[in-house]
């Protein structure tokens, strides 16, 4: 796929009136998780952790990775929970473990491996079946395959991943804005400080403009 | 995170300057063993407004919240992750056959409660709701008449400088707002072209966020992050209007402060509440308390505080404490433009109609719904593209990188109330050794019929604003009401229009709980409302020596 904000980089704002000395403080804490760090799963649970969130948001090679499952298990960790929990699922990090485990037995009785050394279109098979509904291993116990999928699983990684700053850059995401905000709130009008698209034929323009964000 | 977050700020004689870094106000205490006119639980749109109202009229007021005091200028950051600091995240448990997604948009555990992260949208009820029962043949009666509401609606529209179109197109004259509409970003444009194909009235949003400099508070910025939290004071929040009165007026609030169970005497009356703050269990004596926790934490409290003359939980002779909870319904359609909208520009809902408000010819159900364009933040929108449309892996990610293009409508339903729907205890504690509360919920037919009419009607507004590659985000919802219903008669209802428990008479009840219906339109400008008249009449009844 093409890079459709060239050259976007909503940190090159960190200094500008965009951030306040709050958000410097949290996003630097997040830019500063290390990717191997993990405490809430053992060295299995882990492995098979960084294989799903591979599947769920892969990231390009080109850059590296947020730490989406150092960012899963520090949430797990510190027991950060939603509010809420669908009655038929268990707490949090029992959901967490039994799921991972759940995805392991699965893998390894459908092809005698664990689930992180399989191919990525094996994992992908697999878990398209978990979200169809169609897993029914022993391991998940009494939850759901389908709702663990759903509301721990894709909910929890996808949470994580556009939370972080590498997510803003690729979807063109304005960023921090306090204590500025914007200006220009028309269709097709953007404030020097907010990421330019790449329309057909000026990605050299946005390119130019991006570069530009972060001294506006 | 922050101290404020761990250490109570309103302590020494002084509680935290709201619109000034490092700032503090004077704040009079009472001591525990000195028994306060009112002791308040919650200081959101109900329980703070309600503590500004009593402690101006005079009375001593002491408001508690499990929430920390926080300055937004210094502890809000530009961020969807850490804001949830702002969310209610203790466990609930959720079942029936639509389990309510809790938490972001229809909880807070702040002082000032769910108004510090709240979408600003300040809509007046159609004022037949009030009699939906007698007049549009479904729910039930309030015990208020319209044309007192309006009164009130007055005050808190002047209290909050809502901001607000210059003649509004539906119900009965109103007065102007105090303050001129914002200016509407491409999202709302959409609504409003689509309307005027439609041949519907649109408005921009009343909305209780600055379009000019109040105090300290420079206008809107337009940054967008309404619902994680404003981080420049322009948002007319409790927390930056009634609770810095409330201080003034020599209000005591308490931050980090749970209540864990209302005491009572042998003749049945109230004496005070049990609250754990700073590691260890209080307890506070007052003449009154006031429970306005919102719709699943105060019938909690009143369930927890069963004794053996109240069996079955205070306030609850009529059997309908936590039942009768109603949500509104939160769906959506969504749909990309060729234009770039940017929709994370302004506040999230900038237009609006509500039109099947008002018109009920044409409809197959009871009651209406309002509509209004939308913005959404990425950790948000991505949650939509996740759950609605059941994206994940690379199809996610290419969808996600045409975030600037995609445009919405999003519905505020009107959910009938049904004793089904409701709130218990389960037998798992919390933190505090508190009962986790359960919360059951199902749409009823007429729900759903609603639903069905908003998504199609959305739907072409959408298309005929220009929107394309049109989908439905069919399981959201909002707000919460109805769990202690006032009404006309004991029977069949917690409380009185003045918000008294029927049962034991020190007792009252002050939030969205009390609602009989929910109406079509987002709840905070009436709670606030209802707040303000039951400050009235309490001061009414004190004169009269009827307390």
């Amino acid at each position: 796929m093409t890079d459709r904000f060239p050259g976007y980089d909503v940190l090159g704002k960190r200094h500008t009136p965009s951030w306040n000395d709050k958000t410097r403080e949290v996003i630097d804490q997040r830019l500063a998780m290390r990717a191997d760090a993990h405490r809430a799963f053992t060295d299995t649970q882990w492995l098979t952790l960084n294989a799903l969130c591979e599947r769920i948001v892969p990231q390009p090679a080109d850059r590296a990775p947020a730490p989406l499952a150092a960012m899963i298990d520090e949430k797990v960790f510190e027991d950060r929970t939603d509010g809420y929990r669908d009655g038929r699922l268990p707490p949090l990090g029992e959901a967490w473990r039994r799921g991972l485990a759940g995805l392991d037995a699965e893998a390894r009785t459908r092809h005698g491996r664990p689930f992180h050394d399989l191919s990525s279109a094996e994992q992908d098979g697999l878990l398209g079946a978990v979200q169809k509904g169609l897993a029914d291993h022993p391991a998940w116990g009494d939850m759901p395959a389908r709702l663990f999928f759903e509301k721990r699983a894709v909910h929890d990684i996808v949470a994580a991943y556009y939370a972080h700053p590498k997510a803003w850059n690729e979807i063109g995401f304005g960023g921090p804005a306090a204590p500025r905000g914007y200006v220009r709130l028309q269709a097709d009008r953007r404030d020097p400080w907010e990421a330019s698209e790449a329309r057909p034929g000026r990605a050299d323009q946005a390119r130019r403009e991006n570069a530009r964000v972060g001294r506006s | 995170m922050s101290d404020a977050a761990e250490v109570p700020q309103a302590t020494d004689g002084r509680a935290p300057d709201v619109m000034r870094v490092g700032g503090w106000i004077p704040m009079r205490q009472y001591a525990d063993t000195e028994a306060v006119d009112f002791v308040i639980v919650g200081t959101g749109a109900g329980g703070g407004t309600l503590a500004c109202k009593l402690a101006e009229h005079g009375f001593s007021v002491a408001a508690l919240d499990a929430g920390p005091y926080w300055r937004p200028l210094e502890d809000f950051a530009s961020d969807e992750r850490h804001q949830a600091k702002l969310d209610w995240t203790d466990e609930r448990i959720v079942d029936g056959d639509n389990p309510l997604v809790l938490g972001a948009n229809n909880s807070g555990k702040a002082v000032g409660g769910s108004t510090v992260h709240f979408a600003m949208v300040s809509l007046r009820f159609r004022p037949e709701w009030f009699k939906a029962r007698s007049q549009l043949g479904y729910g039930a009666d309030w015990p208020i008449d319209w044309r007192e509401m309006w009164r009130y609606y007055r005050e808190v529209e002047q209290a909050l400088k809502i901001s607000g179109p210059v003649t509004y197109p539906w119900g009965p004259k109103r007065p102007a707002y105090p303050y001129r509409p914002h200016e509407m970003n491409a999202a709302a444009l959409v609504l409003a072209r689509g309307a005027e194909a439609l041949g519907i009235k649109w408005i921009p949003t009343p909305l209780a966020t600055v379009s000019a400099p109040r105090g300290l508070a420079h206008p809107c910025v337009y940054r967008g992050m309404c619902v994680i939290g404003c981080a420049t004071n322009a948002k007319q929040s409790v927390l930056v209007t009634w609770l810095p009165r409330a201080l003034a007026a020599g209000a005591e609030i308490r931050d980090l402060a749970m209540v864990g169970r209302i005491e009572h005497d042998d003749a049945g009356r109230v004496t005070g509440v049990h609250y754990h703050r700073d590691g260890a269990w209080r307890f506070q004596r007052a003449r009154n308390v006031v429970v306005a926790g919102y719709a699943i934490e105060t019938p909690r409290l009143l369930l927890s505080s069963a004794s053996n003359l109240f069996p079955d939980g205070l306030a609850n002779a009529s059997g309908l404490v936590g039942k009768n909870l109603m949500v509104q319904s939160n769906q959506a359609v969504w749909g990309v433009m060729d234009e770039e909208i940017r929709c994370y520009k302004g506040p999230p809902s900038l237009s609006i109609t509500e039109h099947w408000n008002y018109e009920d010819k044409g409809k197959d159900f009871f009651g209406g719904y309002c509509y209004m364009s939308q913005g959404v933040l990425p950790v948000t929108w991505a949650g939509i593209q996740a759950g609605a449309r059941g994206l994940w892996g690379q199809a996610l990610i290419d969808e996600m990188t045409r975030y600037n293009h995609q445009v919405g409508l999003k519905m505020v339903g009107e959910c009938l109330p049904q004793e089904r729907n409701q709130v218990t205890l389960t037998e798992e504690t919390d933190q505090y050794g508190l009962r986790i509360p359960r919360v059951t919920y199902a749409y009823c037919d007429n729900d759903k019929r609603m639903i069905r009419h908003a998504l199609g009607f959305m739907r072409q507004n959408l298309v005929a604003g220009g929107g394309k590659e049109i989908f439905e985000e069919t399981d959201d919802t909002c707000h919460m009401n109805g769990t202690a219903r006032m009404g006309d008669s004991p029977r069949d209802s917690v409380v009185s229009a003045d918000c008294r428990s029927w049962d034991i008479p020190n007792l009252w009840i002050c939030d969205g709980s009390i609602f009989p219906t929910v109406g079509g339109v987002n709840p905070s400008l009436t709670i606030q409302a209802i707040a303000c008249r039951t400050a009235d009449r309490i001061k009414a009844m004190a004169g009269r020596g009827e307390l």
